[in-house]
């Protein structure tokens, strides 16, 4: 019987080329029209969705600092009052932090990973839809507010008692807190999502040690938030129980604390930071051999490096509170972290220097943005050692000295390498080349419009200015840098306006792309720009860290995967040796009407704790409708 | 880029068991973000225990009867639970069917015991931040159990169903007992903070 069952199951090996790619385009792919882009779970249009959205947000929250630059240029400015000011600097950084920078990253790494392990679609898809749409629905809900006068005014931490029942009546912190469990939920579906991915659909013989350097870094900063976010899920959801229902965990009257609220946000917040940084990282260890046209220098020691960031971020987070009177001995404990960490940042940073040195490092706009990052990331990292000493860090707290120092690390650490990143992979992405012009403009008009904003803010700091105020005296000395900062942000969004025009013209009029633009030696140049439904037509086979580099003219493949069914293999955790050709999920309405529930459920219990109990009911339903088997061939075994 | 097949892989299965099986990761991955959410809950609990000046704070000691039930209800479901996994894993059907009845059973018996259960924390969420914690604790461990119990019974229906017979669902079977061994297995903690920390 089986013999006969398997006869009427048809294989790649029965297909010639251009028949094979009819079958497996039939059975990958995602209908045309409405319908279809509701329901598909193609990791490449919901990465490219994902990536989309995320860049709207940063030119949104970009929008709110022009504003804020404008306010400040001069003393006592009238072009926004008080309490706006304080909703636009929330809104700033709350969108920056958790709809563009978090999800940019994972939104890259959905794209990416499964094309660079060479697996066909990512592990769990429907959940990938599903955290899409989340997503989006948190990032709605946090502007539709600040749209109607109820955005979040209490600073992107929310701390208490400021945000508490107390002092924030109304529900603009609710909106915050809220806000909070939408983009938890979609990072978190995201970081398990790329943990099984990588885990157990990497290509044949891709051993541990021959992944690439950003698959590498996706590991880590998934663990990353797996481990750090339920923290700020248990934080925001004591804070709407304190506000809905009288709890009383952030109320010293009644034994609550509201350092604890610090402790759990920042036991989050720090290792934020590194999940921000480590993609960031991971991009820059995949471009930089490329256009160095050798090997990455130190493959070894930048693995080793990713992984004691990852540990040593979560030893770090008092670093936020030195000026909140914890004991000496603690504070010296975090101090001594705090430096640690530049360790292995050094390491990458010198991996990195070797690896340009000892190549022939070509200058296209990618490698420009890796060095503008390199040179910016190290300034912020010598300021972090800076303000990880106790006695500076209380000096500079709450001055724009610390403003400076993190966008120079979020900025220069992370945004450069992924503007880099959209110039490399774009190709990929659309079939086509951004332009290279533009491009160098757009690095230097960014790399001089952001150092010329951001240092100056340095001596501000020194100075005396402190944050998250909307104005200042003119008696104060800050007037002639303020003028000098709100100038040079024109210089700044004039860099990101040439990048947004060239970004929006390329996939048009862009010159034709090919497989491998680049020559690079990773394995998502191995299939055609942009990829097929089905990426691979058949599945590469692994020898070695750079394969497109090692086997240039052939590539090694495995047949005998089925055409009929969506599937893709299974290897071993270590060695990547095949284990099973599993299923992997069809399109499916469900994950939109799972977002749709959730959605409700969630904004509803801003409002009522019924909401909990009702409102899971349609939750529940979706849910049983998303896993309940519809006899397609996914379902055989 | 021409291409040489160096591997054929029509031999393999077609479902993944165990280690092979992608559900199995995503079910471990996911036990560890709820892990660290119960492990932060007891932080939660400990840090406001070491600044308060009394422990519990204002109130009478948790009564022990229901939880110390939960407990053992918990703890003797693990046996019929390793047991439907043990069928699963030999794919017995008829084994499998009625050990999903006895463990939805096994998973309603202890919420009907949580009703008593939040009324003996003598303590309410409003009164103070001692209750406020009572209550997350309970009330996180109760959402635990019902999120595992659907899954049991919507699982279990599906077992009575044409797709019951299937490699792939004796794995879900599976996956569903190592979560409920993970619920009575956090519990655990729990169960010594709220009742036996206070009779210190």
């Amino acid at each position: 019987m089986r013999n006969g069952h398997q006869a009427r199951q048809p294989r790649d090996t029965q297909f010639e080329r251009p028949a094979l790619e009819a079958a497996l385009a039939h059975t990958w792919r995602t209908p045309p029209g409405l319908w279809g882009a509701l329901t598909t779970v193609d990791h490449k249009i919901i990465g490219r969705r994902y990536i989309f959205t995320a860049f709207v947000f940063l030119a949104l929250g970009g929008v709110l600092a022009a504003l804020m630059r404008l306010q400040l240029a001069q003393p006592e400015a009238r072009v926004i009052g008080p309490d706006r000011y304080n909703q636009i600097f929330t809104m700033h950084g709350a969108n920056m932090m958790f709809l563009f920078a978090v999800p940019v990253m994972e939104a890259v790494a959905v794209y990416l990973v499964p094309l660079m392990v060479g697996t066909r679609n990512i592990a769990f898809p429907r959940l990938n839809a599903f955290s899409y749409w989340i997503y989006l629905a948190g990032g709605l809900l946090l502007w539709i507010a600040f749209a109607i006068d109820m955005g979040p005014d209490v600073g992107w931490f929310a701390y208490v008692p400021l945000s508490g029942p107390q002092y924030a009546a109304g529900k603009r912190a609710d909106i915050w807190a809220q806000m909070i469990t939408f983009t938890e939920v979609s990072a978190l579906a995201v970081a398990v999502e790329l943990v099984v991915t990588i885990f157990k659909q990497r290509a044949p013989g891709m051993s541990l040690d021959r992944m690439p350097l950003f698959v590498w870094s996706m590991l880590v900063t998934s663990f990353l938030i797996i481990m750090a976010m339920p923290a700020i899920m248990v934080a925001s959801t004591s804070l709407i129980l304190d506000r809905l229902v009288g709890t009383h965990f952030f109320n010293p009257a009644e034994g609550g604390d509201v350092l604890l609220w610090q402790h759990l946000f920042w036991f989050f917040g720090h290792p934020e930071v590194y999940i921000i940084f480590l993609p960031a990282v991971g991009m820059v260890s995949t471009m930089l051999p490329t256009f160095a046209r050798r090997p990455v220098f130190g493959y070894l020691g930048l693995v080793m490096a990713l992984i004691a960031t990852g540990i040593l971020a979560f030893g770090l987070w008092v670093h936020h509170m030195f000026v909140t009177g914890l004991p000496r001995l603690g504070e010296s404990f975090f101090t001594a972290s705090s430096m640690a960490i530049a360790i292995p940042a050094g390491i990458q940073i010198f991996c990195w220097l070797a690896t340009l040195w000892d190549g022939r490092p070509v200058y296209r706009t990618p490698l420009l943005f890796v060095i503008g990052f390199i040179f910016t990331f190290t300034l912020g990292g010598m300021t972090g050692v800076m303000v990880a000493s106790v006695p500076f860090d209380t000096q500079v707290h709450d001055t724009y000295f610390v403003v400076a120092h993190f966008h120079y690390v979020l900025i220069g650490g992370a945004v450069f390498p992924l503007l880099g990143a959209i110039y490399y992979w774009f190709p990929k992405i659309t079939g086509r080349m951004m332009s290279e012009t533009a491009g160098k403009w757009a690095f230097w008009l960014i790399f001089i419009g952001f150092n010329l904003t951001f240092f100056p803010m340095h001596i501000l700091g020194l100075q005396g200015m402190p944050r998250r105020v909307y104005t200042y005296q003119p008696d104060l000395p800050w007037h002639g840098l303020n003028l000098f900062v709100s100038l040079s942000a024109v210089i700044l969004v004039a860099g990101f306006v040439v990048f947004f025009i060239d970004a929006i013209r390329a996939p048009r009029r862009g010159m034709p792309a090919g497989d491998n633009p680049w020559n690079a030696a990773t394995l998502e140049w191995a299939t055609s720009s942009p990829p097929p439904p089905y990426n691979f037509a058949r599945i590469p086979v692994v020898g070695g860290s750079n394969p497109l580099w090692e086997q240039p003219d052939t590539l090694a493949v495995a047949s005998g995967l089925r055409t009929d069914r969506r599937e893709v293999v299974v290897t071993t955790l270590t060695t990547a040796r095949p284990e099973a050709r599993e299923s992997s999920p069809r399109n499916s309405i469900w994950p939109l009407l799972a977002a749709i529930a959730t959605t409700i459920m969630l904004i509803w219990s801003i409002f009522s704790p019924w909401a909990v109990v009702w409102g899971s009911i349609p939750v529940a339903i979706a849910l049983i409708g998303w896993f309940w088997p519809k006899g397609t061939p996914e379902d055989e075994a | 880029m021409k291409e040489r097949v160096a591997n054929d892989l029509s031999d393999l299965p077609m479902h993944g068991l165990h280690t092979a099986s992608v559900t199995w990761w995503g079910t471990l991955a996911f036990m560890l973000i709820e892990g660290t959410g119960f492990a932060l809950a007891l932080a939660v609990y400990l840090y406001l225990m070491s600044i308060a000046p009394t422990w519990p704070l204002d109130a009478m000691k948790p009564d022990l009867l229901p939880g110390t039930l939960v407990t053992l209800l918990l703890i003797a479901s693990v046996v019929p639970n390793m047991l439907v996994s043990r069928w699963a894993e030999h794919r017995d059907l008829r084994k499998v069917q009625i050990g999903m009845v006895v463990m939805s059973i096994l998973g309603i018996a202890p919420l009907i015991v949580r009703i008593f259960e939040f009324p003996a924390l003598k303590i309410n969420w409003d009164t103070n931040a001692y209750g406020s914690v009572l209550w997350l604790l309970l009330g996180l461990h109760t959402a635990h159990i019902i999120t595992d119990l659907v899954d049991t019974l919507v699982l279990g229906a599906l077992m009575f169903t044409r797709h019951g017979d299937n490699p792939r669902r004796y794995g879900d079977v599976q996956d569903n007992a190592m979560y409920w061994n993970f619920v009575v297995l956090a519990w655990l903690p729990i169960y010594g903070l709220i009742y036996w920390i206070p009779r210190l």
